[in-house]
């Protein structure tokens, strides 16, 4: 079975994350082969999701985990958690 | 964080709470208290970005990630171990934002509903001919990340969510859908229109970064 450019579009997310079949991985990658369109769509699809998860795209406000930690100091200082009962 | 090169797909397959969380939250219990910074501090992160995704505002956000932390701490005894700890922690932020929200009125109860998975909307990719891959190490020079940052917070937010668990703090599917109170499908259908949306977006503006040498295999 041959599959279309519109097929292979809609598996990327699945196919990125090696969450497909092996029957329909295999289709895919034998379309990749002679697709160019197929193949920049994965690959800058790839490349997209790897610069977002990238440590510095997302960054905490300067001071924030200090803050953060100054106000649990307080909480902790106060008493201890609940414990479990039992 | 995503390694250039890992295979997307390997990336955290736990979910049950590791032993180590386990003994530190007895340990926390039986008094060592101060041992709870030390636990919280890889959920930070995650906690501020899902709550400034919901309330859109830093302030909000960063006072009710506060909120969360100390939430969790009084209720560490409730935490069962059959999620990952950091599972249980974004719920609780989760719930915290919604809590915001609903005092605000600004939280229709159908809010996140609304933009449904069945919205009408055009999930293909931008079609290109040939793609030159973009290195992570010019994020640090180039005006690149504002780039990626704004991408993703354009996202409606049922979508950014995904993209925020899934993709960047790395969760799997089964926790980010837990986490969010979704279906693991619905992760997986929000996951890729988020991708596709991203691709779509991001790669017309992106081609410019690419570096200047011409690879052996380039085609261009
Ligand atoms: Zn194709």
């Amino acid at each position: 079975m041959m599959i279309d450019c519109k097929h292979v579009w809609d598996h990327i997310s699945a196919y990125i994350d090696g969450d497909l079949d092996p029957v329909l991985r295999a289709e895919i990658n034998k379309h990749l082969e002679t697709c160019e369109i197929c193949s920049a769509v994965l690959d800058s699809t790839r490349n997209v999701v790897v610069l977002v998860a990238d440590d510095r795209v997302f960054e905490l406000p300067a001071g924030f985990s200090q803050r953060l930690h100054q106000r649990l100091d307080e909480e902790l200082t106060a008493g201890p958690p609940e414990q479990p009962e039992g | 964080m995503a390694g250039q090169g890992s295979s997307l797909g390997e990336r955290f397959r736990l979910s049950i709470a590791p032993q180590a969380d386990l003994d530190c939250i007895r340990r926390i219990l039986a008094g060592e208290k101060q041992l709870f910074h030390e636990l919280i501090r890889p959920c930070e992160k995650p906690i501020y970005f899902l709550l400034l995704s919901m309330l859109k505002n830093e302030a909000d956000a960063e006072d009710a990630a506060q909120e969360t932390a100390i939430k969790v701490y009084r209720n560490l005894h409730l935490f069962r171990g059959d999620s990952q700890f950091r599972t249980w922690v974004l719920s609780i932020a989760r719930n915290e934002g919604l809590g915001r929200l609903r005092k605000l009125g600004s939280l229709r109860e159908d809010s996140l509903d609304a933009e449904t998975d069945d919205t009408t909307g055009d999930y293909t990719p931008a079609v290109l001919t040939s793609w030159r891959e973009i290195p992570a190490e010019i994020i640090e020079r180039q005006q690149l990340g504002e780039i990626l940052r704004q991408a993703v917070q354009k996202l409606p937010e049922i979508y950014r969510n995904v993209v925020l668990l899934r993709d960047i703090e790395e969760m799997d599917i089964r926790e980010t859908a837990t986490a969010l109170a979704i279906s693991e499908a619905a992760v997986k259908v929000r996951l890729h229109r988020a991708r596709a949306m991203l691709q779509r977006d991001l790669a017309p503006k992106l081609k410019g970064f690419a570096p200047k040498r011409r690879w052996f295999w380039g085609r261009a």
